[in-house]
């Protein structure tokens, strides 16, 4: 009689045990799930990389424009890696036109798989995006705004959802003091992406440049940052080697570079 | 005519030559003449005014004239040479109140056109273009049968024959068409050729020769008519999901596809309203078309509500039969890109909605032009470049550096200190000299620089630091690598 109680008592735990696990593991939606190769990145990431039916929010760092570009780069690198095949084509759409396509084109997005559209307005923008995300003809979609409710984050990440398309959202700050990371939003994902320091050389030039890498809010994770290095001509980041000389002396690194 | 003032005639290039291939009627009075010389005109006539001919023009016109002839006046009319119009006036004549009647309607049509004709109607077509070119009068009607005496007085060169075939006949001698009349035909053939003895039987009717008659192309179009006037959204919807099935049909039936499709509501109290939408690529697709128009459905305002729709094509494209999907092996994972742009065209509007491409310039601003969306865009030189890119470049000031190729080692930027801890560059680019006098030194020295802190910049200094022509040595920054 004990033992069956007992039995029984392992049996509703393992039960117990399982069903919390269900709710815990987050759920992927079963489009494509794209890993960033980077073991530090992927085995922080819940799903151990990036879904390709949801909706990612990237952010700069901070409100100044090299940063921005630095995010830019980010967003146009994941692009790159899910429009991959060569028929593949990706949307963008923003208000501003201030993008440069040859920079573009050595983040990994030639100039024959990217479609801009440009808007009048961000709802216009967002809107143009929801489309993109919906016909499920763009291997990615990714649109560029200031703001974006809760009610326009949730539209694209069901948009998203349905599609089997991933939207990646470039947040960009609209007021110096006005983190777009503050407000709540639906997003699987919520990256800060900023400029570090690269690795000096030891002859006058410029080295691979490295980025900050925040994941600031996702689903079923926690959040985490690392340093990584930019992403090169197909998109791909990579782990900064230990660098001997990490804090060099500006004086002499100047002195160098010029 | 008083619209030539001056005496005017139009030339050609002929291989080396400038031929005048038209003079205005005061030119033919002061003694030029089609075929001139251009040089020798302009030696006659003081105060001439040459002008380039354009026969693709004259043709478009006479195609234009063709195409009333043939819903106005006969179904059976096409362009005749680069000069004339047939018109088959069989049993169409006494609409317009008999042959001359109808000549001189024709004439005044011209006249009021601003052209002036001559108009023969003959038993046949080589016997009308004959008279009507060397006839000499504005109206010619000649009577059944009496073509070869009224051809026998003409020149040998109103029987349309070749250049080699006239250069041979003056060689014979033979000047007027009567004169071919008493040849036998077998010389004459052997002579001036068989085309000739053809044409000269065409012209006198033992042989026929039909008038190929022009066709005129019809724009696809399909109208509803509606019972009672319709004013909700989902009646107007249904009414244009009808009215695309019918034009599907339409457009099955003739091969066509659309890029344009015009639609035209017509509302109780007479007012039209109009949408118009656009596709990318030729289609016959429905469910795209009726998806396009459901994007404008907004922007028809029913008033009191509307009694008939109707749709029209103006511009639409050959589109032969596809296979159907089943029938083909998976080609591919491309998605057909173009009803998407359709339809992000249709909410955004036809500009917003592009790609962009290499230019061949150096100048980097100039470098990215905007080419449609189903374009195909080629990529730039990989030289490093920002993503991102200013407007324009904005100027640095307390710039510290070493002239005449290093990076800047401290600058400020809208009223901010930077450091520059690794520079790169510089490169050179060059001024377009072929674009404005302006650039026809200036050089622009780009430097690639990481501050404290690790953005990335591209700045530039005008000029190359030894020349001063090239430039000031202000420094500007440009753009911004992640």
């Amino acid at each position: 009689m004990s033992t069956e109680a007992a039995f029984a008592e392992t049996d509703r735990a393992r039960l117990l045990a399982e069903l919390k696990a269900r709710i815990a593991a987050p759920e992927a939606s079963d489009a494509r799930l794209l890993p960033f190769g980077i073991e530090a990145l992927d085995s922080r990431l819940a799903l151990g990389g990036i879904d390709g039916g949801g909706l990612h929010e990237i952010a700069a760092a901070s409100p100044t424009l090299g940063d921005d570009a630095a995010a830019t780069l980010f967003v146009a690198g994941i692009a790159a890696r899910f429009a991959d095949s060569p028929a593949a084509s990706i949307a963008w759409a923003l208000t501003r036109f201030d993008l440069y396509a040859p920079g573009l084109e050595q983040a990994g997005i030639p100039p024959s798989k990217l479609l801009y559209l440009e808007a009048r307005d961000e709802t216009m923008a967002l809107a143009l995006a929801e489309d993109c995300l919906r016909l499920g003809s763009f291997a990615a979609v990714v649109a560029e705004v200031k703001a974006a409710d809760q009610t326009a984050t949730r539209r694209l990440q069901l948009a998203a959802a349905d599609g089997h398309t991933p939207m990646l959202l470039l947040r960009r700050w609209a007021r110096a003091a006005r983190d777009p990371n503050e407000k709540p939003s639906a997003a699987c994902t919520r990256w800060r992406i900023g400029c570090a320091p690269s690795a000096r050389l030891a002859y006058p030039g410029v080295s691979r440049g490295r980025w900050s890498v925040e994941l600031v809010r996702q689903r079923g994770g926690n959040p985490f940052s690392l340093i990584l290095e930019a992403c090169d001509d197909t998109g791909r980041l990579a782990l900064p080697a230990a660098a001997r000389d990490r804090a060099a002396a500006p004086v002499a690194a100047t002195s160098r570079a010029a | 005519m008083p619209l030539w003032g001056r005496p005017t005639v139009l030339i050609e290039r002929v291989g080396q030559r400038e031929m005048v291939t038209a003079a205005c009627p005061v030119a033919l009075g002061l003694g030029l003449a089609p075929g001139m010389a251009a040089a020798h005109a302009r030696a006659l006539v003081g105060d001439l005014d040459v002008q380039d001919a354009d026969p693709a023009a004259d043709c478009a016109w006479l195609d234009r004239l063709a195409l009333h002839a043939v819903t106005h006046w006969t179904p059976t009319a096409s362009v005749s040479g680069s000069d004339g119009i047939w018109l088959d006036m069989t049993g169409a004549s006494h609409l317009f109140g008999g042959e001359p009647r109808f000549c001189r309607h024709v004439l005044r049509f011209l006249a009021r056109l601003g052209f002036s004709g001559a108009i023969a109607i003959a038993g046949t077509p080589g016997a009308a273009h004959a008279l009507a070119r060397y006839g000499g009068a504005p109206i010619t009607i000649l009577p059944p049968s009496t073509e070869a005496s009224a051809l026998a007085g003409l020149s040998i060169a109103a029987l349309r024959l070749q250049p080699d075939a006239l250069a041979a006949a003056a060689r014979f001698g033979l000047e007027r068409v009567g004169d071919l009349y008493p040849m036998p035909r077998g010389p004459l053939a052997r002579r001036l050729g068989l085309a000739a003895v053809e044409r000269l039987d065409q012209a006198l009717g033992r042989a026929a020769e039909p008038i190929v008659a022009l066709i005129p192309f019809e724009a696809p179009e399909v109208t509803r008519r509606l019972l009672e006037p319709i004013g909700t959204a989902e009646a107007i919807a249904q009414v244009i999901a009808d009215l695309v099935d019918d034009l599907v049909l339409v457009l099955q039936q003739r091969g066509l596809g659309v890029r344009s499709v015009v639609l035209t509501a017509v509302r109780v109290d007479g007012a039209d309203r109009r949408i118009a939408i656009g596709a990318s690529r030729t289609t016959r697709d429905a469910k795209h078309l009726v998806r396009m128009f459901g994007l404008k459905l907004d922007r028809i305002d029913p008033g009191l509500g509307i009694e008939a729709m109707h749709l029209t094509v103006p511009h639409s494209e050959p589109l032969g039969a596809r296979l159907g999907d089943t029938l083909l092996p998976e080609s591919g994972d491309a998605p057909d890109l173009a009803p998407a742009i359709d339809q992000l065209a249709g909410r955004a509007g036809e500009q917003a909605v592009f790609r962009l491409t290499l230019e061949q310039s150096d100048v980097p601003e100039r470098a990215v032009r905007r080419a449609g969306p189903l374009a195909a865009a080629s990529g730039w030189p990989a030289w490093k470049r920002p993503v991102r890119l200013l407007r324009r470049p904005e100027q640095l000031s307390h710039v510290v550096a070493l002239l005449p190729d290093h990076p800047p080692r401290r600058f400020t930027w809208r009223g901010k200190p930077y450091a520059v801890t690794a520079g790169d560059g510089p490169e050179r680019i060059h001024g377009e000299w072929w674009r404005t006098d302006r650039e026809l030194w200036a050089v622009r020295d780009y430097f690639r620089v990481e501050v404290e802190g690790g953005q990335r910049f591209w700045v530039f200094r005008r000029g190359d630091g030894v020349v001063p022509e090239t430039g000031d040595l202000s420094w500007y920054l440009h753009g911004f690598f992640g």
